[in-house]
């Protein structure tokens, strides 16, 4: 097989796994669609950049906690007081109180994707995690 | 061999690049520190001064990568740049696009999306540059009708890919994607692992080329060895990133095909430069010393971080690493240690070749000590990278403000290492500069046809 074709084929290949992994492969049939409010708080989420220092599933920045479970690991209350005061290492952003409920639904709706870090796993004895906590 | 206008660009862009990772050094320096002391120049916040070291030290990648193509083709390969107009026009665009994303930066407009922090508007230019880029680059080669060497292969699988990554990137404005946070994690790092491995296509092919015309022999980039290696990084590319996803409730078949897929591209260019270096004439690894010596430093690199790359793609070990700072290490090995050394070998390369009579200025003292410092810091920021991603990951506290105190001294070393790392770099910058800077005033004007 020369170059071309060997490329070729790999590209086929690489059409059909994307169109898996954009549809099938993501689906998350569980989950409710996000609201419009979750969605601004997911705008706000992007707009102050909150990733430098925040994670979901333990990807971003690590300067601060992994946000995937905050809601239900801390309770929404705790989530807004630090959204409103800041920490030592947190600036206040000053955002309203209709942006913190904003910024809280979004937290709620990531919370409801999954858990991270898993909790309820099996390691098979080839390195491949079983992992029970997986809602799909 | 006088040097002309259609030559030039390459220089340019190389000569950006050297600045950009001399700012990209020091915006790291201050996020490291505002990592451990958050008051540190509180008005330049960490959301901040993280996507100004990073977009700057990803501009260096790619501006000296580029800027090696635009020269190594017409200059050494004596390939007609298809239009040098458009890749002067291509150097302007980056360059007034790179300077709104850091004026974005410094002025709190972010897009919010990690690596790509910048407004996305700003995407369009560097999108339509890249299309002028492609062009320019497969119109060039394309004079070429012996059969391809496989660097030309990787530079143009990088074109392509990274055109395809950086559109995949932006499916998150479109709602079937944002609507499902799954998905958007899932395509966004489907995109980044893709893109990382579609500059890793455009450096590595640079190792190759460099490595080859060091040694004098076209015959490892013309090897079955050498298109194994291509072929190997490019199934790596297309469907090795998953293994950044591990934990993202996906199909398990994705994970599981990422964690086989893993990262043997590393293992066979290792096995291409180590063999190449071995065959080195005494005499030759002296004429490019400096190039050599950079080489050699991303040989080593590459063994290093290929070794934690694959701890890292065991699910069962990932459980534990994912989400510290080994990622973090993985990251910082790949990029300045195999990367960032690769590319200061081009540009020692094209110095040696362009300005002989200096060559002993790119292996002088400050070059040597340069090297050192950088490679030295760069081992003890990386390893204290690993024992911090270690105690977070395999003891953590009960909270992340108790996990963070345990692994502080590790990460007091990683931002003190990476003073050390920046002056070592900006030591061998600042000659690289200066010396690109003889290659710049030499350029003259390209020679007018005479009349037939």
């Amino acid at each position: 097989m020369n170059n071309r074709a060997v490329i070729t084929t790999f590209c086929a290949l690489f059409a059909v796994y994307s169109a898996h992994v954009y549809t099938g492969g993501t689906a998350a049939p569980h989950i409710e669609p996000m609201s419009e409010k979750g969605r601004h708080g997911q705008d706000l989420f992007q707009q102050h950049n909150c990733v430098a220092c925040h994670q979901f599933y333990g990807l971003g920045g690590y300067m601060g906690p992994d946000l995937t479970n905050v809601i239900s690991n801390r309770g929404p209350l705790v989530a807004r007081a630090f959204i409103a005061s800041g920490t030592a290492s947190m600036p206040n952003f000053g955002l309203n109180d209709e942006e913190i409920d904003a910024l809280v639904e979004f937290l709620t709706f990531v919370d409801k994707t999954g858990r991270y870090p898993a909790e309820d796993y099996d390691v098979k004895w080839f390195g491949v995690v079983a992992q029970a906590d997986d809602p799909r | 061999m006088t040097l002309h206008n259609d030559d030039a660009v390459g220089i340019r862009f190389i000569r950006l690049g050297l600045l950009a990772l001399a700012a990209g050094m020091f915006f790291g320096v201050i996020g490291g520190f505002q990592f451990l002391f958050p008051d540190f120049l509180r008005e330049l916040l960490f959301t901040k001064t993280r996507p100004l070291h990073v977009s700057l030290v990803v501009a260096w990648i790619f501006l000296t990568a580029i800027g090696g193509i635009y020269f190594y083709l017409p200059r050494q390969m004596g390939l007609k740049l298809s239009s040098v107009r458009a890749a002067s026009w291509h150097f302007w665009i980056f360059l007034v696009t790179g300077l709104a994303i850091l004026g974005a930066y410094l002025a709190g407009k972010f897009g919010g999306r990690e690596y790509f922090e910048y407004p996305a508007a700003l995407s369009v230019p560097i999108f339509l540059s890249w299309i002028m880029f492609g062009v320019n680059y497969f119109r060039t080669v394309l004079q070429d009708r012996k059969p391809w060497p496989v660097y030309y292969w990787m530079w143009g699988t990088g074109i392509i890919f990274f055109f395809i990554t950086f559109c995949e990137s932006y499916l998150w404005l479109i709602p079937h994607f944002r609507e499902s946070m799954v998905r958007e994690l899932m395509v966004q790092w489907k995109s980044y692992g893709a893109l990382t491995g579609s500059w890793n296509m455009l450096v590595y092919g640079t190792a190759l080329y460099v490595a080859t015309r060091i040694s004098g022999s076209d015959s490892a980039a013309r090897s079955k060895l050498a298109f194994s290696l291509y072929f190997l990084g490019l199934f790596n590319l297309m469907f090795g990133w998953a293994h950044h996803t591990y934990l993202v409730p996906s199909a398990t078949w994705i994970r599981t095909f990422a964690y086989l897929v893993s990262m043997t591209e590393l293992l066979i260019l290792g096995k291409i430069l180590w063999d190449w270096r071995g065959s080195l004439q005494e005499f030759q690894k002296n004429r490019h010393c400096s190039a050599y010596r950079f080489l050699f430093a991303a040989d080593i690199w590459i063994f290093v971080n290929l070794v934690l790359a694959l701890v890292i793609s065991v699910p069962a070990w990932n459980l534990y690493t994912h989400g510290t700072h080994i990622t973090v290490a993985h990251a910082m090995g790949s990029t300045i240690g195999i990367n960032t050394m690769i590319l200061l070998a081009s540009v020692f390369y094209i110095i040696r070749e362009e300005v002989p009579q200096l060559a002993q200025a790119g292996c002088s003292r400050q070059v040597t000590s340069g090297f050192w410092i950088a490679n030295v810091s760069l081992a003890l920021f990386f390893g204290a990278l690993v024992l911090a991603g270690i105690g977070k990951g395999f003891f953590p506290a009960s909270t992340f403000q108790e996990t963070m105190l345990n692994i502080r001294p590790f990460l007091l070393t990683f931002a003190v290492s990476g003073i050390g790392l920046m002056i070592g770099l900006w030591i061998v910058i600042w000659n690289a500069f200066q010396l690109t800077g003889h290659i710049s005033s030499a350029i003259q004007p390209a020679p007018i046809p005479e009349p037939a």
